[in-house]
């Protein structure tokens, strides 16, 4: 086994587009689950948007990255009022039926055959970034030390990525340190309250709605740079990754999305180059190397049971808060 | 037994009874009904709640008034039925709206906002905040001097509900009469006109109870109006200057505290089935003693509730 490799990996996971996609994803929720008290069970639908609009805008309608990036956004606010306007007048449990519904809808749909001169249906989209690549002023080469060794093209994605995420967790922090966030929070804790207060709380369920689906928009634009876009990517489980991580990092925290993707990625590379070296080198035997891949989402299950006995505010969150059943 | 019927009184507009009209109503209902399936929990003909006094309106359990309350402050709609509120319609105006034009309630079970500080919790009933607009909040020096100015404002009330001590703990390690209190002194930020109280006295200490009437006492010397529901008549008789009787969905008496209870149709309400018992032997059960049995009975309960939790 060869432990540096399997280090390395694990460690390059830290700086990686995908964690820094999900850590944006996460944010997302942070937003709406952590301060807001609302139920997205769909951040992986609002993250099929994000990259299909971007695809789409690239691909079909050659339309230059800034442009993409502006209908990015406008899909997510759109498919936020669409999922939010029935519902969340009523119940709680009323948005995290239809989120789940209509992320499920979104990935069916994009995967139709009918649509795939636009979609690309089941095999989805690729050759899509080129402009955003053009845009790269790191000149051509390879830069960086150890496990963080990357070319100008990996460095250009990583930062943009990574910037979106800071902007993400600025914007945030400054929202719930305002009277917006305290009403937001308020919400979360008990909207009638919040409504007897004179604030209009369908309003800022809404407002929360969008801020965290277009966050979750452009952790899907994250997403796909390294990438293809393929509908399979977008099923429920990746909504629940982004739900454990958010929860290992702490819900209604700054930093917690963020060190919550990067434990998340780094805990299952480390996990998969361990087994995977268990089953090449003969130690384990009984597991076929498909299997191999399959069992570090068990250690994460696992993982997320020890997490919620042991610490269940997450790794940021205040544990006073959680004491009180309310 | 019907003195009351035919008796006047300075706030009163004509005779005292059911549905009278007064000098000068802060809220006006008319034709106000509420049905759940078969039950027609509330169906007020007419009613007109008195401004600047404190009004309290009792009647059983079940009798209709949190029902009531919810119509009349847009948390539940009407089947028919159409109020004003300083003149002003407010039938099918949505909560938020109602409270910003002044008349802010509190609940029969407390809401307060746990794991919101105690001072957070004042400072978000508070109206007019720029910051509590998306875009201005990201700009803290667009909001900051309302904030101080709040701020100052929240720490007074507490002062005056000696609440101040607790201002920076999570409202949910409050207890529950403290929990009654910070409601309270919330639906305060917004200086409203008229503040609707659903059962105040409910599950508090009895050592509580007497600041709680002095504060609603407080209110009153302050301009604005109250109204309150309890079912306790002795609270009612302490503070209030003008009763209004429910049952059934009804409203089945008015009058001023020291002669309502006298009225036949409140004691049918509250008797019910015994209503052929003399009136001395009402005295005796509706008195002190049971008062503060209830309220010792209620506090023990309310701690058992939250030694389970
Ligand atoms: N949401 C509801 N659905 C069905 N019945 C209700 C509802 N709310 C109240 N009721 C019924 O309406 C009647 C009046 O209730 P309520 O207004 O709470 O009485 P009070 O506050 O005077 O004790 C009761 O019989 C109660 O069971
Ligand atoms: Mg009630």
């Amino acid at each position: 086994m060869d432990w540096g490799t399997i280090l390395g990996n694990a460690i390059s996971q830290i700086a990686s587009p995908t964690t820094a996609a999900y850590a944006l994803a996460a944010i997302g929720i942070s937003v709406h689950f952590g301060y807001t008290g609302l139920l997205n069970f769909g951040q992986a639908g609002f993250m099929a948007i994000g990259a299909y609009a971007f695809a789409i805008a690239t691909l079909g309608f050659g339309w230059p990255v800034w442009a993409a990036l502006l209908m990015v956004i406008l899909a997510s606010v759109v498919f936020a009022f669409i999922l939010g306007l029935p519902t969340l007048r009523l119940r709680a449990d009323y948005l995290a039926i239809v989120t789940i519904a209509a992320a499920e809808i979104v990935r069916y749909v994009v995967s139709t055959t009918g649509l795939t001169p636009v979609t690309g249906g089941a095999s989805g989209l690729s050759g899509f970034s080129g402009g955003f690549y053009a845009l790269n002023p790191i000149p051509e080469g390879t830069y960086g030390f150890g496990p963080f060794t990357y070319t100008a093209d990996g460095w250009w994605v990583r930062i943009v990525g990574w910037t979106l995420v800071a902007i993400a967790t600025v914007l945030v922090w400054l929202l719930m340190r305002s009277p917006w966030g305290r009403v937001v929070k308020g919400i979360r804790e008990d909207e009638d309250a919040v409504r007897s207060l004179g604030k209009n709380v369908y309003s800022y369920k809404m407002q929360s709605l969008v801020l965290g689906g277009v966050l979750g928009g452009l952790a899907g634009f994250v997403f796909i740079l390294p990438r293809a876009v393929q509908p399979g990517n977008y099923g429920t489980a990746l909504t629940f990754f982004i739900y454990t991580l958010l929860l290992l990092g702490g819900a209604a925290t700054v930093f917690g999305p963020i060190v919550g993707a990067m434990i998340f990625w780094v805990v299952l590379s480390l996990s998969n180059g361990i087994i995977v070296g268990l089953v090449e080198s003969g130690i384990v035997s009984f597991l076929t190397p498909d299997q191999a891949g399959q069992i570090r989402f068990i250690i994460v299950g696992v993982a997320l049971m020890l997490l919620v006995i042991f610490r269940p505010q997450g790794i940021f969150g205040n544990k006073k808060e959680l004491s009180f059943s309310v | 037994m019907s003195d009351t019927a035919v008796a006047s009184h300075p706030l009163v507009d004509g005779a005292v009874g059911p549905g009278c009209k007064k000098v000068d109503p802060i809220v006006v209902a008319d034709g106000v009904t509420r049905q759940f399936g078969g039950l027609k929990a509330v169906d007020v003909e007419h009613v007109e709640i008195p401004r600047g006094q404190i009004t309290a309106l009792i009647g059983p359990n079940g009798a209709g008034k949190t029902t009531f309350f919810n119509l009349l402050t847009g948390f539940d709609k009407p089947n028919t039925g159409s109020w004003s509120f300083e003149g002003r319609s407010l039938a099918r105006v949505p909560a938020f709206k109602v409270a910003r034009a002044g008349m802010v309630r509190t609940f029969q079970l407390t809401k307060s906002l746990g794991r919101l500080t105690v001072l957070q919790n004042m400072l978000l009933g508070a109206t007019k905040q720029g910051g509590e607009n998306f875009f201005t909040a990201i700009v803290k020096p667009l909001w900051a001097k309302r904030e101080d100015e709040i701020t100052k404002r929240a720490e007074d009330l507490l002062t005056r509900f000696k609440l101040d001590a607790k201002k920076d703990d999570y409202a949910a390690s409050l207890s529950g009469g403290q929990r009654k209190l910070l409601e309270m002194a919330r639906a305060l930020m917004s200086e409203p006109t008229l503040v609707m109280l659903d059962e105040p006295m409910a599950g508090v200490n009895p050592a509580l109870t007497q600041s709680l009437l002095g504060h609603i006492r407080g209110l009153k010397e302050e301009g604005m109006s109250v109204l309150f529901v309890e079912h306790d008549m002795h609270m009612v008789r302490h503070i209030s200057d003008w009763v209004i009787v429910m049952a059934e969905g009804r409203i089945v008496a008015e009058g001023p505290p020291e002669t309502v209870m006298t009225d036949q149709a409140v004691i049918d309400a509250y008797l019910g089935a015994h209503h052929d018992e003399d009136l001395g032997e009402m005295e005796v059960e509706l008195d002190l003693p049971t008062v503060e049995e209830a309220e010792a009975a209620a506090e023990k309960k309310h701690e058992q509730q939250e030694g389970n939790h």
